[in-house]
């Protein structure tokens, strides 16, 4: 069978997958974004902790991604939960790390002029420092997202959700008729997925980016 | 005397890990409504000084008050709205609008928003530019001058009765810096704020200020006094050297024109006859003739020569070019044109452009040795508040 004809009597399944990729990869980049732009903010301006929470988030992204699921079977099971606290793990230190580069690059003047009007610690952290970090610190929420989608397709060997099934299916079948289709179908798929979320984050930076600084 | 609007008790800073104190002991009073200059050598603890008067650094001991009250324990950040505080990179909000960046004090307040947008044009317009064109613009489209001048108006926003500048004019190509500064004074001759002034330039921190206090390294006070004062007579070697050569220079630029006598100098109207303009320059006994218009307005210098060459063209396009100031340009100015022009003598005319009488080297002369006398016979010790 054909490429063509594979996806032709196979799209909705297909479909079916790329969705659940792309809620899985949303939805553990949120937690991520959460997580670290939190960490970033508490920790930037004081060299120590901002330096063990680098360091911490480098080491999860060593950790080789079968291995860690393979680790996390015996604590959280199989399925989607182990997948998305993996997946959360390896998108940390983008996120993090550009929190802190974006926080620590912005204009110390502009603080200190923020201050002496009177704008107390939270205020200036929120109204002014973070709008202007927050171009470096989506740059980094991106590069999160693609990592995560790569990822993802990793789990399905864990029994988690999204294209990874059709790989894998392809993968322990590679002889049989549709086992190229297979992979040819989940791999493509998670491009496609890549493309469409590069293209939202372009959107997004539009609409919350000020002007002032584009 | 005026009423003292900040008084600094015996302020001191030390910062950790540093051996002697930035700020040593420093008591101060600064009058309400003035423009007071804190100008010394780098590192000579100024700017902290400056910076503990809105508590950005805070001391380590010593008091501040502001209009007799204890602002040393207050809430910093109250005690910050109420003072207007300008750096000298002006660090406006690049995320934010001009009318954002305006209104940050007056939000924080929680001013309603009829009165804020109010109170940004109004600002807008009172640094001399256009609220309709300006009020939506970003930072980033706007020039240096343009930008400080924004830094000023959203110092102002709350209407604060003390600003604090600290070198605010510092990072400005000379001829805005010049510009911005005239700017300034005028608007200051209006809202009579009082503004605490940081500058390590002694050339600004005479043009600008009311009184200047120089300081020597821990923030200690060599003198302060006004600005004749310190030029006429520093109180020690620091301060001469700190002035450098040239005081007499510096104090061309602390008087204007209408505060001298003026010179008188004969003067002959465009039309007169050739001949007739010979005889009164005969007898004026002095070597030109000043040709003035049907509206009494300065034309030119005529001499001899001219005339016999006139030739039955009009006299005012025979002489020589004339230098003209007004009366409100500096001693310093007037030099200069008169050294500038072909004539070494400066015409002065009023605000219509009608001859007033003329300023020549020995006018200047005269006035700096006039001012000089003044100072000296004037009793030291005028400056202590009243107790």
């Amino acid at each position: 069978m054909d490429f063509f004809r594979y996806l032709g009597s196979r799209w909705d399944n297909i479909l079916e997958l790329a969705v659940e990729h792309a809620v899985v990869t949303a939805l553990a980049v949120a937690l991520a974004t959460l997580i670290g732009v939190g960490l970033g903010m508490a920790t930037y301006d004081r060299p120590r902790w901002r330096q063990a929470v680098v360091t911490v988030a480098s080491v999860f992204l060593t950790i080789p991604s079968l291995a860690l699921f393979g680790l996390f079977i015996s604590v959280l099971g199989l399925g989607t939960t182990p997948v998305v606290v993996a997946l959360v793990m390896y998108s940390l230190l983008p996120i993090v790390a550009n929190t802190i580069v974006g926080l620590r690059e912005v204009d110390p003047a502009v603080v200190e002029s923020a201050q002496g009007m009177g704008m107390g610690r939270v205020q200036r952290l929120l109204r002014i420092e973070l709008p202007l970090a927050w171009p470096v610190i989506l740059t980094g929420i991106r590069v999160s997202t693609l990592v995560a989608l790569g990822i993802v397709a990793l789990g399905a060997y864990i029994l988690g959700p999204g294209l990874g099934n059709d790989i894998f299916a392809g993968l322990s079948r590679i002889s049989s008729p549709n086992a190229l289709n297979l992979v040819l179908g989940g791999v493509l798929g998670v491009v496609l997925l890549a493309v469409l979320f590069d293209l939202f984050y372009v959107l997004l930076n539009r609409v919350t980016t000020s002007r002032g600084i584009r | 005397m005026t009423a003292t609007k900040i008084r600094l008790d015996a302020l001191t800073k030390r910062f950790p890990g540093q051996a002697r104190p930035a700020v040593q002991e420093l008591s101060l009073d600064i009058p309400e409504g003035e423009i007071v200059i804190f100008v010394g050598p780098s590192g000579c603890g100024k700017t902290t000084t400056m910076k503990m008067i809105n508590r950005l650094i805070e001391p380590t001991s010593g008091r501040i008050f502001l209009d007799d009250e204890d602002v040393t324990r207050v809430d910093a950040d109250r005690l910050r709205r109420r003072i207007g505080y300008v750096i000298q990179q002006i660090g406006l909000f690049p995320h934010q609008t001009i009318a954002q960046n305006i209104a940050t004090v007056p939000k924080l307040l929680g001013w309603d928003r009829k009165r804020i947008a109010e109170r940004v044009d109004e600002l807008i317009t009172t640094v001399g530019m256009d609220p309709a064109a300006y009020r939506d613009r970003y930072p980033k489209q706007l020039s240096g001058g343009q930008r400080q001048r924004i830094g000023v108006a959203r110092a102002m926003s709350a209407d604060p009765d003390v600003m604090l500048m600290d070198e605010p004019f510092g990072a400005i190509d000379p001829i805005t810096r010049d510009r911005l500064q005239n700017e300034f004074l005028r608007l200051q001759a209006e809202i009579r704020k009082t503004i605490v002034f940081v500058t390590h330039d002694i050339d600004e921190a005479i043009k600008m200020g009311d009184r200047i206090a120089i300081l020597r390294e821990g923030s200690e006070i060599a003198q302060y006094d006004t600005p004749e004062r310190i030029l006429v007579d520093p109180a020690d070697e620091f301060v001469a050297d700190f002035i450098g050569r040239g005081a007499s220079l510096k104090r061309l630029s602390l008087s204007r024109v209408r505060d001298i006598p003026l010179g008188d100098w004969p003067t002959v109207a465009d039309g007169t006859d050739p001949e007739q303009a010979h005889r009164m320059l005969a007898a004026s006994g002095r070597s030109s003739l000043l040709v003035l218009d049907a509206q009494r307005r300065p034309r030119s210098w005529v001499t001899a020569e001219h005339l016999r060459r006139a030739d039955g063209r009009p006299l005012a396009e025979v002489g020589l070019p004339l230098a003209t100031v007004g009366p409100a340009a500096t001693l310093s100015d007037t030099l200069n044109e008169m050294l500038t022009a072909r004539y070494s003598t400066a015409v002065v005319v009023d605000d219509a452009g009608g001859y007033g009488g003329v300023v020549d080297i020995d006018t200047i002369n005269g006035a700096i040795r006039g001012m000089r006398t003044a100072e000296h016979e004037r009793p030291r010790g005028d400056l202590e508040p009243p107790s």
